[in-house]
C-alpha cells in the first residue's frame, strides 16, 4: 500500500504543477517519477529541456528522495553519471521537504552553481577559473543534449 | 513540549534501572594516610550509575541557572561537559549568542507557551509530513514552534536513534531548522523500550567520550566503565577482571608509557610484514641448518637433529650458553662511528629497529604460545591430583604460571621502551635487569613447558616456586628502577631522531628486505652493526643520496639471495621437528 503522504503529494503535484517543471509517476512504480525540466531563463541552460528521474525510497519521507539527471549536462554539482550534490538530498535533508520542494531545489541550483562545493571537479575548475568559456561548453552540450 | 514530569522524571528511571547493579568498589592502590591526596583510586560504575553522574551533575548546574533540565543537557553536551567553560560563558559571554551557538531556542527571553493545543490554533491541523488533519493536541513541536504529529514525530525520532545513531544532535523535523531535541522530548513520544534504552546508551557514550576521568572496559560485550579522581598510566581492573591502563585501554604496559607505545605500536603496524615474517615459528638450526619448529613460548631450543643438539637462542640464535653469563642477547651495540657514511648508518637504523621490534615480537608470540600452555599444565594439575599430590603445590604451580604471563609481558614492553631510550648510565642498569628478567623468565618458562613431570616430588616444586618468585622479584626490580627514572627525570628518549631516520627507509625494507628468506635474513639483518645517530643537517642529504642508496642496496641484497640460493641446494632440505628434551 502506498502510504497516504505520497498519494496526495503525487495528487497535488498534478492539480498544482510548478512552472517549468513535470514528475509524473510511473504507470508501474508509484514511486518512480519521471521529471522533466525546463533550464532556467538567464542561465546556460536556457531552452534546454531536461530529463531526470526520481526515486521515493521506502523509507521516504524519513530519507531523501534519489534524484539523477539522465540527459547530460555541464554543471560543477552535477557529475558524469548524473548524480546531484545538494545538501537537502543528504545531510540537510528533512521529512517536511517535499518532491516539489526538492525539484524547486533543483531548477535554482542550475540559476546558481555552487562550483566550491563540486562534484564534477574540472567542471568547477573552469566554472571559477573561465567563466565565459563554462557559460560557452554549458550551452553547447544544452543545445546538444536537452 | 516538556511536562511537569520533567523534574522526577529522571529519579524514577534511575531508581528502577539501577537495581541490576549495585557495585561500586574503590580500590586503593598505595598505603599510608598522608599520603591519601596522592592516591589513585578508581570505581567500576555501570552504564546506570554513569547515567545517575550525568543527572547529578545537571541537577547541580541546574540548582545554579534554574534552566530546565532537559535543555541543560544540551547546553552542557555543546561545552563538552566542561562545567568551567559553561559558567564562563553563561556569565561572562552573550547570553543570546550562546543558546544559538548550542542550536537551542533562549529559554530565558521566550515565556513559553503552551504548545500542546491554544485557543488561537485551527481545531484540526495538517501535519507537514504526513499530509493527514489531526486535532491540535496531536500536533506537537519544540520551542521553534514547528508543529508535527505524534506520529511522525516517533518515526523522525526512532530513525534517527536507530538508523543514524544520533542522540544529542537531533534537530527539529522541520527543513532549516537546527533547533535541537532534548532529551524528555524524545522520552515523551517514544514509546518502545528497545528505542529509549538505544538513546540512553547513544547519549551515555558521548558523556564518556568528553569525560576524560571515565574509560569504557575495553573487554568485549562488556558495559562497564572505569572512573578515576586523577587520570593516570595506572592499571585498573573492571567487575568484569579484565585488567588494562586507564590512561591508554591497552593491556598493562609497563614499563613503557602510554605515548610511546602507541608510538611503537603504529610503528609495528606500519610494518605489519614484518610481522607477519615473525610469526613464522621455522627457523634453521645456526649449526647444522636442519629446520627447527617452535611449539611453545621458551627461547631455549635445541636442536632436534640427534647428531646435533646445539642449544641456541630462537631470537639472535646465538649459543644458549653465553645467554646465562657474559652474552648480551637483550642489549643492542651502539658505537660511535662518525666515520660510517649515509649507507652504513641507515643499514644501522635499520638494525636497530629490527633488533627491537624482533625481540618485543617474540615475547609477544611467546606469550600467545604460553597460552597453550595453560591448558598442558591445567591437564597435568588434573593427573597430579589423582595422584594425590597436595593441593597446594598445584596452586603453586598456577600462581607461577601467572608469574610467567606477568614477566613475558613486561619483558615484551621494555623493549618498546629501550627502542626509544637514549644511551646513559642508568640505561647499562636497566639493561641488566632486563636480560636478568629475561633469563629468569626463560628458565620458568622452560620448566612449565618441558621439565614439569606427574610424578613431581615436593623439593622440586618448591624450587619452581623458587624460580618463579625470584623472576617476579627480577620483574619487580625492573619496574620500581624504571619508575625511579622517571621520577628523577633519569630517562631520555631519542622518539624523533628514530623516527626519522627509520621512516625513510620503510619503503626500502617492503621492497627489498623483507623479501628475503625469514630464516636468513634474521642473520643478514639482526647481527648487531655499529649503530650512530644521523644529525639533523645531513637529512636533506639524505633524501637527495637515497635513489642511488635504495638502488646500491636492492643490488646488495639480490647478490646475497642467489649466494642463499646455491648454498640451500648444496645443504638439501631436512625438516626436523625440534623434540623436547
Ligand atoms: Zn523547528
Ligand atoms: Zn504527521
Ligand atoms: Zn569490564
Ligand atoms: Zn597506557
Ligand atoms: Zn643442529
Ligand atoms: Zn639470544
Amino acid at each position: 500500500m502506498l502510504p497516504r503522504r505520497i498519494v496526495k503529494e503525487t495528487r497535488r503535484l498534478m492539480q498544482e504543477p510548478v512552472p517549468g517543471i513535470s514528475a509524473v509517476p510511473d504507470e508501474d512504480n508509484a514511486r518512480y517519477f519521471h521529471v522533466i525540466l525546463a533550464g532556467p531563463a538567464d542561465s546556460p541552460f536556457e531552452g534546454g529541456v531536461f530529463n531526470l528521474e526520481l526515486f521515493l525510497p521506502e523509507s521516504y519521507p524519513m530519507s531523501a528522495p534519489k534524484v539523477r539527471f539522465i540527459t547530460k549536462i555541464y554543471h560543477p554539482n552535477i557529475d558524469k553519471l548524473g548524480r546531484i550534490c545538494m545538501d537537502i538530498l543528504m545531510d540537510k535533508w528533512s521529512p517536511a521537504l517535499q518532491i516539489r520542494t526538492i525539484l524547486l531545489s533543483i531548477q535554482s541550483l542550475l540559476s546558481s552553481p555552487n562550483p566550491d562545493d563540486p562534484l564534477a571537479p574540472d567542471v568547477a575548475q573552469t566554472w571559477k577559473e573561465n567563466r565565459s568559456e563554462a557559460f560557452r561548453i554549458a550551452r553547447e552540450w544544452t543545445l546538444k543534449y536537452a | 513540549m516538556y511536562s511537569e514530569e520533567e523534574e522526577n522524571i529522571y529519579d524514577s528511571e534511575d531508581e528502577t534501572s539501577s537495581q541490576e547493579y549495585e557495585v561500586s568498589v574503590e580500590f586503593e592502590i598505595t598505603g599510608s594516610e598522608d599520603e591519601a591526596k596522592f592516591k589513585f583510586t578508581f570505581e567500576v560504575l555501570s552504564t546506570d550509575q554513569v547515567m545517575q553522574t550525568m543527572n547529578q551533575t545537571i541537577n547541580e548546574v541546574y540548582e545554579i541557572v534554574k534552566i530546565p533540565p532537559t535543555l541543560l543537557r544540551i547546553l552542557l553536551n555543546h561545552f563538552n561537559w566542561d562545567l568551567a567553560k559553561f559558567y564562563d560563558r553563561y556569565y561572562c559571554g552573550d547570553q543570546r549568542s550562546l543558546f544559538e551557538d548550542a542550536h537551542m531556542v533562549n529559554s530565558l527571553e521566550t515565556l513559553r507557551p503552551s504548545l500542546n493545543g491554544t485557543n488561537e490554533r485551527p481545531s484540526i491541523e495538517e501535519c507537514e509530513i504526513c499530509f493527514l488533519g489531526f486535532p491540535s493536541n496531536i500536533m506537537t513541536g519544540l520551542e521553534c514552534s514547528h508543529r508535527f504529529c505524534q506520529e511522525c514525530w516517533k518515526e523522525y525520532l526512532t530513525s534517527k536513534i536507530m538508523h543514524d545513531g544520533m542522540s544529542q544532535k537531533i534537530s527539529c523535523q522541520a527543513s532549516e531548522c537546527d533547533i535541537l531535541v532534548d532529551y524528555q522530548t524524545v522520552m515523551n513520544l517514544i514509546e518502545e523500550e528497545k528505542v529509549k534504552q538505544r538513546y540512553r546508551q547513544l547519549i551515555i557514550n558521548s558523556y564518556v567520550a568528553y569525560k576524560d576521568k571515565l574509560r569504557w572496559c575495553p573487554f568485549p560485550d562488556c558495559n562497564n566503565v572505569i572512573r578515576v579522581q586523577r587520570v593516570e598510566s595506572q592499571p585498573v581492573t573492571c567487575n568484569c577482571s579484565h585488567t588494562f591502563c586507564f590512561g591508554c585501554g591497552e593491556s598493562c604496559h609497563e614499563p613503557v608509557k602510554c605515548d610511546l607505545l602507541r608510538k611503537w605500536k603504529k610503528k609495528c603496524s606500519d610494518d605489519s610484514e614484518t610481522y607477519n615474517w615473525l610469526k613464522i615459528n621455522t627457523k634453521e638450526c645456526p649449526k647444522c641448518f636442519s629446520l627447527i619448529e617452535k611449539n611453545g613460548g621458551c627461547n631455549h631450543m635445541i636442536c632436534s637433529n640427534p647428531n646435533c643438539q646445539t642449544h641456541f637462542c630462537w631470537i639472535c640464535l646465538g649459543p644458549w650458553e653465553s645467554h646465562k653469563d657474559y652474552y648480551k642477547c637483550n642489549q643492542f651495540k651502539e658505537e660511535d662511528s662518525a666515520a660510517l657514511d649515509d649507507q652504513e648508518k641507515s643499514k644501522a637504523a635499520l638494525n636497530k629497529y629490527f633488533f627491537y621490534s624482533v625481540r618485543y615480537m617474540n615475547h609477544l608470540q611467546s606469550q600467545k604460545l604460553e597460552k597453550k600452555l595453560n591448558d598442558t599444565v591445567e591437564t597435568k594439575i588434573k593427573e597430579m591430583n589423582k595422584l594425590k599430590v597436595s593441593w597446594v603445590d598445584t596452586k603453586k604451580l598456577r600462581h607461577c604460571l601467572y608469574i610467567l604471563c606477568q614477566c613475558r609481558q613486561t619483558l615484551m614492553y621494555s623493549y618498546a621502551f629501550a627502542y626509544y631510550l637514549k644511551k646513559n648510565n642508568q640505561c647499562i642498569i636497566f639493561e641488566e635487569n632486563q636480560r636478568d628478567l629475561e633469563t629468569a623468565t626463560e628458565n620458568i618458562s622452560e620448566y612449565l613447558e618441558r621439565e614439569l613431570s606427574v610424578e613431581e616430588n615436593r623439593a622440586k616444586l618448591n624450587m619452581v616456586k623458587d624460580i618463579a618468585n625470584y623472576c617476579e622479584n627480577r620483574r619487580e626490580k625492573l619496574i620500581e628502577h624504571v619508575n625511579e627514572g622517571y621520577a628523577r627525570e633519569l630517562w631520555e628518549f631519542d622518539e624523533w631522531a628514530s623516527e626519522s631516520r627509520i621512516d625513510s627507509f620503510d619503503s626500502l625494507i617492503r621492497k627489498s628486505a623483507l623479501r628475503f628468506d625469514s630464516r636468513r635474513r634474521i642473520t643478514v639483518l639482526l647481527t648487531p652493526t655499529p649503530f650512530s645517530g644521523i644529525e639533523e643537517s645531513k637529512e636533506s642529504k639524505n633524501r637527495k643520496n637515497r635513489k642511488n642508496r635504495k638502488n646500491r642496496r636492492i643490488e646488495r641484497i639480490e647478490r646475497i639471495e642467489e649466494s642463499k640460493e646455491s648454498e640451500e641446494s648444496k645443504i638439501g632440505r631436512r625438516f626436523i621437528r625440534e623434540s623436547n628434551r
